[in-house]
């Protein structure tokens, strides 16, 4: 056996064309197409420094990193799925933070952190939940356009955390409030976790149960969804509370790791959410998109700006070679040359 | 004339007028020469900004990428005359600060209407690219020192005058600038055949092709335009704050859509009036120069900008609302 692996010549054609067909078979999708890419760039950053983008304390780097942009991202994966969107999402994620903060400052005294904690995150959460009915209160029973109406519910939110911090940071925490966003379980990064659990979450939603089913109709088609009788008024109501409720909890994790809750952290993750959704393979339009997808677009941005970093480019550079990723991944899902596009 | 209450320009107006009213009461010294050349100054660039989100808005399509585009053309064209062209006039300057806008809205345009990706989608990604591009290749750096021909144009005024009180008021010339575009754009928009088309395939692009129209090559000198704009917002800029800082003007994107929509304009297409964009522009300064007039902190600015926004687009849409289940 390992002599004819050795002089592989028989078996070429048959692992050829199995190897042409698996490649085939994944070019096929936007999320195996996504996949090829992923392997690529982290293979291409492996190659340019691999002593150091290869090392361990780049992949814990890396892990804590991405999951605070990554549920931002899947909370505008859900809305985006019913042809919405939603820009309050760092707006949501800094106002929860910041009244979490706010308890963790006024409430803790030395030694009874976790259950000022537990009460800090439950405060974020309701704030996240309620934000979120919001929106959707504007979009269902009102119908505001989607984009309009969080345009206008992010300004708010981001405008009551400036007005009732002044602008400045609130910071001073007992130590257990760095667990969520800096500890480590078994060795992975707790936000890591987080994610982790978040997106399997999400996942199971959107496609083991009748809610993600109606949700996905309903962004594929709303007139159709209408006519199958569901009650798309609540439907839209959930899904914003559901984003809602992501976004605070990206706000817990910036919080934990910025050790500090102020109004404008975070103000680049809202374009970067949107980015990282569509790279996904997220259709804006809505009707289709996997949480997969979107798992595979932030390892990808993660491992192309950790990558750039160590070979010295500068955060800008990113920020280029971040839109020029999005244009190039538009460009190959949906141009066909040849084909006029109605 | 009949008074349409269910426009969103009446309502704007109306909203404008209160404001006024509330703060004249508030404060005598609000209605002055001062406060107008104030707000009319502080209405330069975003007017010229809202003028170009209107015909994308009007075409069905969306761009955020403008912003990046002024920001570009105002740094590479201050380095470029600084390096190369010292003697180039202010109208020089300008020239090919347009020029250098075209050039990058017509990246836009080649990817949206040639290629027919979604616009929201290729702006975005144009946005990252351009401020990205930039800010890696091009400079950091505040330009502190403009071209001549920009610091000359910086220095015009049509109206300079002094107050009883002593304190001088001016309006810069740029102020015609933005007068001249909204013409320009109302001509385009309502007395050329381009203009018809560019409602025609925001209203329905199917049906717009199937009577004939090139729905690329409109779409092509939409962005293009929208582009030239930018460019020539860019220069305006730097030319009035007498730098060029290539951190300025991204991220006020969205708050010029805000100022459309408040206006009028709808995000499906089709629909939107120059009228609506200036009273909602006039809205937006008003709200970010005088509100501490009215006895609100500025610290509550972004509430009250996102309130009015959800007020002007839900009204409407709200009635939108009820007319549709009454029909049904």
């Amino acid at each position: 056996m390992s002599g004819r692996m050795a002089n592989s010549r028989p078996l070429t054609p048959a692992l050829g064309r199995a190897l042409a067909g698996a490649l085939s078979r994944a070019l096929a999708s936007t999320e195996g197409r996504l996949a090829v890419i992923a392997v690529l760039v982290f293979l291409f950053m492996s190659a340019l420094a691999p002593e150091r983008f290869l090392s361990l304390q780049n992949m814990t780097s890396m892990a804590f990193q991405f999951p605070e942009f990554a549920i931002l991202a899947l909370a505008m994966t859900v809305t985006m799925l019913t042809g919405g969107i939603d820009l309050s999402v760092v707006g949501i994620a800094n106002l929860s933070a910041i009244v979490a903060a706010t308890i963790l400052t006024t409430l803790a005294g030395p030694g009874d952190g976790v259950a000022v904690l537990a009460l800090a995150y439950a405060a974020a959460l309701a704030v996240g939940l309620a934000a979120g009915l919001f929106n959707g209160v504007l979009v269902a029973s009102l119908g505001l356009p989607p984009i309009l109406a969080t345009l206008g519910s992010g300004l708010i939110f981001t405008g009551i955390a400036i007005a009732t911090t002044g602008g400045s940071a609130v910071m001073g925490f007992p130590p257990a409030a760095a667990w969520i966003g800096n500890s480590t379980a078994l060795g992975i990064p707790a936000p890591l976790i987080l994610f982790g659990l978040l997106a399997v979450a999400v996942s199971l939603v959107l496609t083991r149960t009748a809610f993600g089913v109606k949700l996905r109709m309903y962004g594929a088609n709303p007139l159709a969804a209408r006519f199958a009788a569901i009650d798309i008024d609540a439907m839209l109501i959930r899904v914003y509370v559901l984003s809602g409720a992501l976004a605070a909890t990206a706000g817990m994790v910036v919080m934990s790791r910025a050790n500090s809750a102020k109004a404008d952290y975070g103000s680049s993750y809202l374009l970067l959410a949107v980015l990282i959704a569509v790279l996904g393979g997220v259709n804006p339009y809505g009707g289709y998109g996997r949480v997969i997808g979107v798992v595979l677009a932030v390892l990808t941005m993660q491992f192309l700006s950790s990558g750039l970093n160590m070979i010295g480019v500068s955060n800008f550079a990113r920020e280029l070679i971040w839109g020029g990723l999005l244009i190039f991944v538009m460009i190959v899902n949906t141009w066909r040359p040849g084909r006029r596009r109605s | 004339m009949r008074i349409d209450w269910t426009r969103n320009e009446t309502l704007v107006a109306l909203v404008i007028l209160g404001f006024c009213a509330l703060a004249a009461l508030s404060d005598p010294g609000f209605l002055s020469v001062a406060t107008l050349t104030d707000l009319l100054r502080g209405g330069i660039v975003l007017g010229i900004f809202a003028t170009g989100a209107l015909v994308v808005l009007i075409s069905g399509g969306i761009d955020v990428s403008f912003t990046a585009v002024a920001a570009f053309t105002m740094y590479v064209t201050a380095m470029l005359l600084n390096a190369a062209m010292p003697w180039m006039p202010w109208w020089g300057a300008i020239a090919l600060g347009m020029a250098i806008g075209a050039a990058l809205g017509s990246i836009n345009a080649v990817l949206i209407a040639v290629m027919g990706l979604p616009t929201l989608i290729v702006t975005l990604g144009t946005l990252s690219i351009f401020r990205g591009f930039m800010l890696t290749f091009v400079g950091q750096k505040q330009i502190t020192t403009l071209p001549p021909g920009m610091r000359e144009f910086g220095r015009m005024m049509v109206i300079r005058g002094e107050n009883a009180d002593g304190s001088f008021y001016s309006l810069h010339a740029a102020f015609l600038a933005t007068v001249a575009v909204i013409v320009v754009t109302w001509a385009i928009l309502h007395r050329t055949m381009l203009g018809r088309q560019i409602f025609a395939i925001g209203g329905s692009v199917e049906s717009a092709r199937r009577i004939g129209i090139d729905v690329r090559g409109v779409q092509f000198f939409v962005y293009v335009y929208v582009g030239m704009l930018a460019g020539l917002a860019g220069i305006i800029h730097a030319s009035m704050a007498r730098v060029a800082n290539p951190f300025d003007l991204v991220g006020l994107e969205l708050s010029v859509i805000a100022a459309v929509v408040l206006g009028g304009a709808r995000l499906s297409g089709g629909h939107g009036t120059l009228t609506g964009t200036v009273l909602g522009v006039a809205l937006i300064v008003l709200v970010r120069n005088s509100l501490v007039v009215i006895g609100i902190p500025t610290t509550w600015q972004s509430v009250t900008i996102g309130a009015l926004i959800l007020l002007g687009t839900g009204l409407p849409a709200w009635q939108a609302k009820r007319a549709a289940a009454r029909a049904a």
